[in-house]
């Protein structure tokens, strides 16, 4: 017995010590990744971030070297603050908090003092800075935007937040990322790939050395540059026309589906979100809830398409085989179904075909179109969703697939849609008001554009893109193959005569420019605003889709600017000059021109918000910018051309 | 035929193996707990791992040497072993060399030679020797005095020099004096002792003397014709001094730095701010060492690869800590080897002594397997957080010429006692 003892004692301790190894090693283990190793310090080498070149080769984005006052709280020695506070234009309570928010973080690590410095406090600072122990300035790079325009179209980066992080883990704390527009769309190229070194720490933290000689480290890969399609010159053109306005205009190229310009009213000068101020800015930016400057109306605004959509209408009702372009139907001043009443501008019994309906865009000739196509089978259930498919073949209530970093579905109803409304009967006139393009119809300004590029192509659209090469690569495939639409080739000839006579005869003649074939279509959408509860009519939206030149089509555009009342006159000036200034160069409708940047529609949209009873539509008079205003925007007409490059 | 030529040997090559595994994979974890991240030049003496190297291809020399020796050399020349070893003890009083506190080297050229090391190889020849003798009976007090006064010199003369963690490997001797027949009251004692003073200074002396008392009481009870009433209150006496003894010892007795050790392990220490501090100073390498082993996972690191280990986070890592780099770069199937391997080193030394024809060889050999195994234990639940910070080396593994040669002469005059094994009546 006695010698068993000291036997079973050492297998006690073997296995105890077994079994904590186990705790310790296995139950408990930490992480193996060199990454997540406190023993190491993670030295990032940031690549820069790729450039963004306009359609023509002008840079639009750039880089610029930014300069942070770091610290590093244990090696501060004494020295005259005052002085320094003054330097960096901070107050000595300021200087105090920062210094104590820095020891917080650690007394041996460095963290930003001031961060991004403007160039001049950079140079003032610089020869002082050995005064100033423990404190030292770490270059990094920011963004330099060559432009004012486009800030929707180009977006703007800033720091990851913790949801960025968790997402992807190439990112760190304090890493900058792409939030909107371009910069976000195509963050993984522009961005490029940091490069790390891995660097022994000890255990006081100091640094001993490269990590296993660097064989862990990795070089930086650059960001990629890139060419979006926007043509500047036209984006900066559109951004002005459409001062002092709301809305989205949105121009494609239809042989490529390539988007030229993508304004967004109101807008802002891209340079407020970069450096020390970009915070302040954007905070003031996001919470201006009424004119919603980040709110990109091209991309994001859902509207009511209005009588652009008989376009639409009409290409189904003749590819469905129930009208044709001569079959003429008589207007009342309007439609009568049931016991109710659409009302239309024509004269009472004028006698409209195809082309002169779309013409004189008569509300009666598309209600009727449109009950002959859901009735086509005697069942208006199967009908809308016929109707349904050859709307959405357009693109229309989808998002379009494309390379653009918001988006609206909008929404083409079918039969399903309206499956709780009318459960049981349905018949053809419970949503006539689709024939006209408002009830349920809903677009955004960028579907609206591509639906005439379909036109424009007699039939097949691109899908709508900013994308036109990327250094070294090349852009999706998706891009550039031709999405057929199910209407047939024919049936587009007599709606594009419509839309030409539009332009020489009907609703947007006096928008007609000299040597150019516009084909268009304007509209004029009612809305409505909850206002204390009450549901109260506005003045009308704005609406105008065209493309030119007729036989050879070099860019389609719709055109929204909302409380404009009727079409042509806020809507159809702005599309005329964007596709002269496209098409020509300059402009020969400067009274266009002049007028648009004389006219604003602030009082139009103070309305709501002024907490009194206000007129709406024709009962309302059109505000003149001021002269000082008026000036300013002459002056940056004039500068158009110097402003890009 | 064999037992007539006594020329014959047998060395027990598990044994030696072993050992020659450790040291060798040993070495390799000095290197990468030592190198500095330049070249390593292999026998570039201003490093420790080679200083080591040198030390281990001396250690062959040593090896031979006592395997060469006669067997009965150290059966004879025990006491004169003992006593040269006793007297470099006190002489470290006069020349010794101050080391992190402890006077307990000599400086003999760039080299320091420390004899406690020594001291237990030749505290086990003599322990094994005045056992063994006819005249000796381990259960008559004189001689039991006399066996203890053995050990206790080298004890006491280590602890006068500030080596603690040195003393307390002088308790593995009970277990041999226990397998030759020691009283089990002595066990039962040591027990006692030790359960008194972990549960005094972890609940107060009032509550577990009062505690054990009752218990005791209660025992007599029921056992009332077996233990008279004076013995009882002789342990309750004893018990209840103890409970108070310890609580004086660790007070007033023991250095701050030493309470601190106890106080952490026991979780004595409430106030967090002294906890804060405690863990900035010496509580920091423990738990550097258990974040060390933790992160060599199940594969480890790698050789050469582990990153607190080269960061120099474990202090002392090359000495004492040393198994925190097995753990981080071998991990938990390495550093399972290694203590698989003690074990199994520990068993095979308590199988063959029990096997010895002398009792000369039984004993010493016991002293052997008792020797490591203390120092086994001590270290490796060190450096995981299971016993209070006590610093003595892991036998082959640890940083030292000292300690290697004086494992290796431990050893190897063994093996040499039990090549004989075959050549005894």
């Amino acid at each position: 017995m006695r010698q068993l003892l000291l036997f079973l004692l050492v297998i006690l301790t073997g296995v105890t010590f077994i079994g904590r190894l186990f705790y310790l090693q296995i139950y408990k283990g930490t992480s193996n990744s060199l990454y997540e190793d406190n023993a190491l310090r993670k030295v990032w080498n940031y690549p820069k971030r790729g450039f963004v070149y306009d359609r023509n080769g002008a840079l639009l984005v750039g880089n610029q070297p930014s300069y942070d006052v770091m610290v590093i709280p244990r090696e501060v020695d004494s020295f005259n603050v005052e002085e320094f506070c003054n330097l960096l234009k901070i107050s000595k309570a300021t200087y105090q908090k920062k210094l104590q928010r820095a020891k917080r973080y650690s007394t041996r690590l460095a963290s930003p003092f001031v961060p991004q410095l403007s160039k001049e406090d950079y140079a003032v600072l610089q020869e002082k800075m050995r005064k100033y122990k423990g404190f030292y300035i770490q270059k990094r790079p920011l963004r330099k935007y060559q432009t004012t325009i486009g800030a929707n179209v180009l977006g703007d980066i800033g720091e990851v937040n913790n949801r960025d992080i968790k997402r992807d883990p190439y990112y760190q704390l304090g890493d900058l990322k792409g939030k909107q527009g371009v910069e976000a769309s195509y963050e993984a190229i522009l961005r490029g790939r940091k490069g790390i070194k891995l660097i022994q720490k000890d255990r006081f933290n100091r640094d001993i050395g490269p990590y296993k000689e660097g064989k862990y480290d990795t070089l930086p890969e650059q960001g990629k540059d890139i060419t979006i399609t926007i043509d500047a010159k036209l984006q900066a053109y559109g951004e002005l026309l459409m001062e002092n306005k709301r809305g989205g205009v949105i121009a494609i190229e239809p042989a490529t589906g390539e988007i030229l310009a993508m304004v967004a009213a109101p807008t802002y000068d891209p340079n407020i979100l970069i450096g020390r101020e970009r915070s302040k800015n954007f905070t003031k930016l996001y919470n201006d809830s009424i004119a919603k400057p980040l709110f990109n109306r091209s991309l994001q605004g859902v509207y009511e398409p209005g009588s652009p959509f008989k376009l639409m209408n009409a290409l189904i009702g003749l590819q469905e085989g129930v009208i044709t372009k001569d079959d003429k139907v008589t207007c009342y001043a309007g439609y009568k179904y049931g016991n109710r009443f659409m009302k239309c501008h024509c004269y009472r019994g004028r006698r409209n075909d195809l082309t002169s309906g779309i013409q004189e865009s008569c509300n009666a000739y598309f209600a009727t179109t449109y009950r002959k196509i859901l009735d086509k089978n005697g069942n208006a259930s199967e009908g809308i969703d016929t109707w349904s498919k050859h709307a959405k073949s357009f693109g229309l209530g989808s998002f379009l697939n494309n390379d653009l970093f918001v988006g609206q579905k909008g929404r083409i109803p079918d039969r399903a849609y309206y499956q709780h409304i009318y459960p049981k009967t349905f018949y053809s006139t419970y949503t006539i008001s689709n024939a006209i393009g408002q009830g349920e119809v809903a677009t955004t300004p960028i579907q609206l554009a591509n639906m005439t590029a379909g036109i424009a192509n007699r039939g097949f659209y691109y899908t709508p893109h900013i994308i036109k090469s990327i250094q070294n690569d090349t852009i999706p495939r998706f891009f550039t193959t031709p999405k057929y639409t199910t209407i047939d080739r024919p049936h587009f000839e007599p709606v594009i005569e419509g839309m030409h006579r539009v332009y020489t005869n009907g609703t947007a003649k006096f928008l007609q420019v000299k040597g150019i074939d516009i084909c268009g279509k304007t509209g004029t959408v009612e809305n409505f605003a909850i206002i204390d509860s009450v549901r109260t009519q506005l003045t009308d939206h704005s609406i105008f889709v065209a493309f030119a030149p007729k036989d050879d089509p070099k860019i389609a555009i719709a055109v929204f600017v909302e409380n404009g009342y009727w079409g042509s006159r806020f809507a159809g000036k702005v599309a005329s000059l964007m596709i002269e200034k496209h098409i020509r160069g300059h402009i020969t409708r400067t009274d266009l021109e002049e007028w648009l940047l004389k006219h604003s529609l602030e009082n139009e949209y103070a309305k709501p918000y002024s907490g009194k009873p206000f007129a709406i539509n024709g009962r309302t008079q059109l505000q003149i910018v001021e002269e000082q205003e008026y000036y300013k925007l002459k002056q940056r007409l004039k500068n158009l051309n110097t402003v890009v490059n | 035929m064999l037992r007539n030529t006594n020329k014959h040997y047998r060395f027990d090559w598990i044994t030696i193996l072993i050992f020659l595994v450790l040291v060798g994979f040993g070495w390799l974890n000095i290197l990468s707990a030592s190198q500095t991240g330049d070249a390593i030049h292999y026998f570039d003496t201003a490093q420790p791992y080679g200083k080591q190297l040198v030390f281990i291809v001396l250690t062959f020399g040593i090896i031979i040497t006592l395997l060469a020796l006669d067997t009965k050399f150290y059966e004879r020349f025990s006491s004169v072993i003992y006593i040269v070893s006793m007297l470099s003890l006190v002489g470290l009083f006069l020349f010794g060399k101050n080391v992190n506190g402890a006077t307990s080297w000599y400086g003999i050229g760039g080299f320091t030679i420390q004899p406690s090391e020594f001291a237990k190889a030749a505290t086990a020849l003599a322990v094994a020797k005045f056992v063994s003798d006819l005249n000796t009976d381990i259960n008559r007090l004189k001689d039991q005095l006399q066996t203890f006064t053995i050990i206790a010199l080298p004890a006491f003369l280590v602890l006068l020099q500030n080596d603690t963690g040195s003393t307390i490997v002088y308790a593995a001797f009970i277990f041999v004096l226990y397998r030759e027949g020691l009283s089990q009251i002595y066990l039962y004692t040591g027990l006692f002792v030790v359960i008194i003073a972990v549960l005094a200074l972890k609940f107060g002396a009032l509550v577990v003397a009062s505690g054990v008392s009752v218990l005791i009481l209660i025992f007599y009870y029921f056992n009332r014709k077996k233990v008279t009433l004076l013995q009882t209150l002789g342990i309750i006496t004893f018990g209840c001094v103890l409970a108070f003894g310890i609580k004086f010892f660790y007070e007033s007795i023991l250095k701050p730095h030493q309470q601190d050790r106890i106080s952490l392990w026991l979780r004595l220490e409430k106030d967090p701010e002294k906890l804060e501090q405690m863990k900035r100073t010496f509580a920091y390498n423990l738990n550097e060492s258990e974040k060390a082993i933790s992160s060599g996972g199940f594969l480890g690191r790698g050789f050469l690869e582990g990153t607190r280990t080269t960061g120099k986070f474990v202090p002392e890592q090359h000495t004492d800590y040393i198994f925190s780099t097995v753990g981080e770069e071998w991990g938990f199937l390495g550093s399972g080897i290694v203590v698989l391997l003690f074990v199994l080193l520990i068993l095979r030394i308590l199988h063959l002594a029990e096997l010895q024809k002398t009792q000369f060889s039984r004993v010493y050999g016991y002293c052997v397997a008792a020797i490591i195994f203390i120092h086994f234990l001590i270290n490796i639940g060190m450096v995981m957080g299971l016993i209070p910070t006590i610093g003595i080396p892991l036998p082959m593994f640890s940083y030292g010429g000292s300690g290697l040669w004086a494992f290796t002469i431990l050893l190897f005059i063994f093996i040499k006692l039990d090549s004989n094994r075959i050549n005894e009546w």
